[in-house]
């Protein structure tokens, strides 16, 4: 008889730690042999919330940080990604994916987590103006993040859907919650792994396994969210979402919905875009004197 | 009226706009496809001069039938309207521009006598900015590739647009400009208290020869504000209003694929440094609280003193209020003209009990108040703390609370801890304190030394629960296009 080989125990990612679900719950996503992957935390309401008290004490941290900072961060998870490449591969086939699509996706994700890197200094200039008002003021409109915002992740592409939907929430100075896709969880815990390994601080990213569907209620009626992703096809659940969500006017979008997230055209700066707020400032120019400027 | 405030070495004689050049109708129709058509089940309303409660004239209610008249106008002139060339579309709209800048004392009177804001007001802000609006948006009709690098522009549709009655003909503007300008044709509810320089802004249409159906106006309360929501052909709502509404119109088209963009209440932080200069930021409070009697959903309505100059702030504002004039709104001495309705007052002096019973000090000028008419005098609330429910709640009106602060961390912490978002002011004279508060105020616009500042260029809308989409700027296109 061979080595008997260790298995990993799957957990919860919140605020840095991996703590399992509070409510002991626990599913069995299957493999294509009908065998068991592995136990997942079947997440409840109350990790979401706890989730939610540890996004939002990251906001200011995370916000804060410089935009080249948050750019180097984001490049360093790629680099660890691309270190663990072999373990990915590995789990993506596992959850059903071919070697060459499980080749494919960890390229992809790899490389998006490079693409959203570069838009964290970038974004602004493209999208900020200076406006040209008919009085004496200085006046800019810039973008700024929201603060929390939560993402379902679509059932395909385990590792490509949570880095789709984190990469571009963090780069502004969002922080994120993530539902990871129900049927293949297994993906999303272990980039956890890596992001806890890559000067991500503690709560930046949120990343919960179970039934979204359970959750999002939720999400869209929690107070403290800002916005929500959704990525999902369910038009009655959008709509739920779109109900719940106006009681604190929470932003929704469902942004790249229609593309696949593999199509060249997924990756585009307006996706960043929908989970930031323009910000407008005015300040006097002074005027010496009435025939115009004094320098 | 106004001769009556007399107030120090300063007294002025009675100085009302004529409004002999002006011609409202005795009754108005919805305007649908250019024309004047009666509403269907021949119900009118009165808009009355709120300065006195006398009748300026009947307008009609418009029910969902006639709603759905005019979203079908507007339909079946949506697909010529956006296969024009660009660059005549954006005449139509210079055009307008052009109108409103040549009735502009004609708009500005009636917008005083319609909505009870200052003359001084309507004159040189409310008018001249419409016509801004509508300059500067005719222009990005032929240019919108150019605003959004990489994507490709469309027009949404049919849009629904729902303003308020604070600055009547000013949100029509900034409604209709970004809409038109980029290939919408909509349909517009304006406020019921408030519909008369709406429906003058019609009489321009006709004139600037805008092919039928791109612009109707239907008029009414909130059930037709309500029939427009929910009607099946609209693509897009744009709502200013309150918050709760706001809410309410999510909910009802949650799930109809509807875009929408709410532009909601507010409760302005504005925040005085013991290094600001003082006389010219108790200028700024003044214009931030009591521009058009409080009626502004950016007032800065939560004044934040730094307690070293606590004392000399709040003496200087109670002399500066006591020099404020109050009267007829026709009168260009007027500062502050009448509360815009009998239901608004009521709402103003529920929170001025609050305000007492919370045992709150309360100053207001002796002022002489009109006898006919609604009328709030400028208001003041020392002894504020966070918890109390007129610094919490969206008053409306010429209501400002004020609370103390020692440490910049304080006062942001203490700004921030509101539902709203809207806007924010700071004065200091120290630029590095400016960028730490303005980029840590969570609102959409910040006023720096300065408050109340409006311009076409300039996008303008909230964070959290002011809403969201802004209006102005390049930023304001986006609510009204569809891109891929």
């Amino acid at each position: 008889m061979g080595r008997l080989k260790v298995l990993k125990t799957y957990k919860l990612y919140i605020g840095g730690a991996f703590p399992r679900t509070e409510s002991g719950r626990y599913y069995q996503p299957k493999a294509e042999d009908e065998k068991p992957m592995a136990n997942m935390c079947l997440a409840s309401r109350k990790d979401f919330r706890n989730s939610v008290v540890a996004a939002r004490k990251a906001v200011a941290g995370w916000s804060g940080r410089t935009a080249y900072n948050r750019s180097q961060i984001l490049y360093r998870i790629a680099e660890m990604l691309e270190n663990n490449r072999a373990h990915f591969e590995e789990e993506l086939i596992l959850q059903g994916s071919s070697k060459e699509e499980a080749t494919a996706e960890v390229d992809a994700s790899i490389d998006r987590w490079v693409y959203y890197a570069g838009w964290c200094d970038k974004y602004t200039q493209i999208f900020g103006s200076v406006n040209p008002v008919a009085s004496s003021h200085f006046n800019f409109s810039t973008l700024e993040a929201m603060g929390v915002v939560a993402g379902i992740c679509p059932e395909d592409h385990a590792l490509l859907g949570p880095t789709s939907i984190l990469a571009p929430i963090i780069a502004s100075g969002n922080t994120a919650i993530v539902v990871a896709s129900k049927s293949r969880p297994l993906s999303s815990i272990s980039l956890a792994e890596v992001l806890n390994n890559s000067d991500v601080p503690g709560g930046v990213i949120n990343i919960l396994t179970g039934d979204a569907q359970e959750l999002l209620p939720h999400i869209g009626a929690h107070m403290d969210v800002n916005a929500v992703w959704y990525l999902g096809n369910d038009a009655a659940a959008w709509k739920q979402l779109q109900v719940d969500a106006a009681g604190n006017l929470k932003r929704i979008s469902d942004i790249n919905s229609d593309k696949g997230l593999m199509d060249a055209g997924w990756e585009t700066p307006y996706v960043l875009k929908a989970f930031t707020e323009v910000k407008t400032t005015w300040h006097p120019i002074e005027v010496i004197g009435a025939s115009g400027s004094g320098y | 009226m106004a001769k009556d405030n007399k107030k120090g070495i300063f007294e002025y004689s009675a100085a009302p706009e004529s409004t002999g050049h002006i011609s409202i109708k005795e009754q108005y129709d919805l305007f649908i496809n250019n024309q004047w058509v009666k509403p269907q089940q021949g119900k009118y309303f009165d808009s009355i001069n709120p300065s006195n409660e006398n009748k300026l004239a009947s307008v009609a209610r418009a029910n969902d039938k006639d709603v759905d008249k005019a979203v079908k106008a507007a339909r079946k002139a949506f697909p010529t309207w956006a296969k024009l060339p660009a660059k005549e579309r954006g005449k139509y709209l210079y055009r307008i521009a052009r109108i409103i800048q040549e009735k502009s004392r004609e708009f500005a009177v009636i917008e005083s006598m319609d909505g009870g804001k200052p003359i001084r007001e309507s004159r040189d802000v409310d008018i001249p900015l419409a016509a801004a609006h509508f300059f500067y948006l005719g222009g990005w009709a032929d240019k919108l590739e150019y605003a959004f690098p990489g994507q490709n522009v469309e027009p949404l549709g049919v849009a629904g647009q729902i303003i308020p009655w604070n600055f009547p003909l000013l949100m029509a503007a900034w409604k209709l400009a970004p809409a038109l300008a980029c290939g919408n044709t909509v349909v517009l509810k304006p406020a019921e208290t408030t519909s008369l320089t709406a429906l003058k802004l019609a009489e321009v249409i006709q004139e600037a020869e805008l092919p039928e159906g791109v612009v109707n106006i239907v008029t009414g309360e909130g059930d037709t504000g309500a029939a427009l929501v929910n009607h099946p052909d609209v693509n897009k709502i744009a709502f200013t209003g309150s918050t709760d509404v706001g809410k309410l119109i999510q909910r009802s088209i949650a799930g109809t694929g509807k875009k929408a963009t709410l532009e909601l209440g507010g409760k302005a932080a504005n925040i005085i440094f013991e290094d600001a200069a003082i006389n010219q930021a108790v200028e700024g409070i003044i214009n931030g609280i009591y521009f058009n009697q409080g009626h502004v959903c950016c007032a800065g309505s939560r004044l934040f003193v730094q307690e070293s100059v606590v004392d000399e702030v709040i003496l200087k504002l109670k002399q500066r209020m006591g020099n404020l004039v109050l009267g007829d709104p026709l009168d260009k001495n007027t500062d502050i003209g009448a509360i815009n309705s009998k239901g608004q007052l009521q709402t103003i002096k529920k929170y001025l009990e609050i305000g007492k019973k919370d045992g709150l000090e309360m100053f207001q000028p002796k002022l002489t108040i009109p006898k006919k008419g609604f009328w709030c005098a400028p208001t003041l609330f020392t002894g504020a703390a966070q918890s109390h429910q007129i610094v919490q709640e969206e008053i409306f009106g010429p209501v400002l609370a004020v609370q103390t602060f020692r440490t910049i961390e304080e006062v942001i912490q203490k700004a921030n801890n509101t539902p709203y978002g809207l806007s924010a002011g700071v004065w200091t004279d120290k630029g590095s304190k400016i960028f730490n508060l303005t980029s840590k105020m969570r609102a959409g616009v910040v006023w720096a030394n300065t408050y109340n500042k409006f311009d076409p260029t300039s996008p303008f809308g909230g964070y959290k629960e002011s809403g969201y989409g802004r209006e102005g700027g390049v930023h304001g296109l986006e609510a009204y296009l569809k891109l891929s």
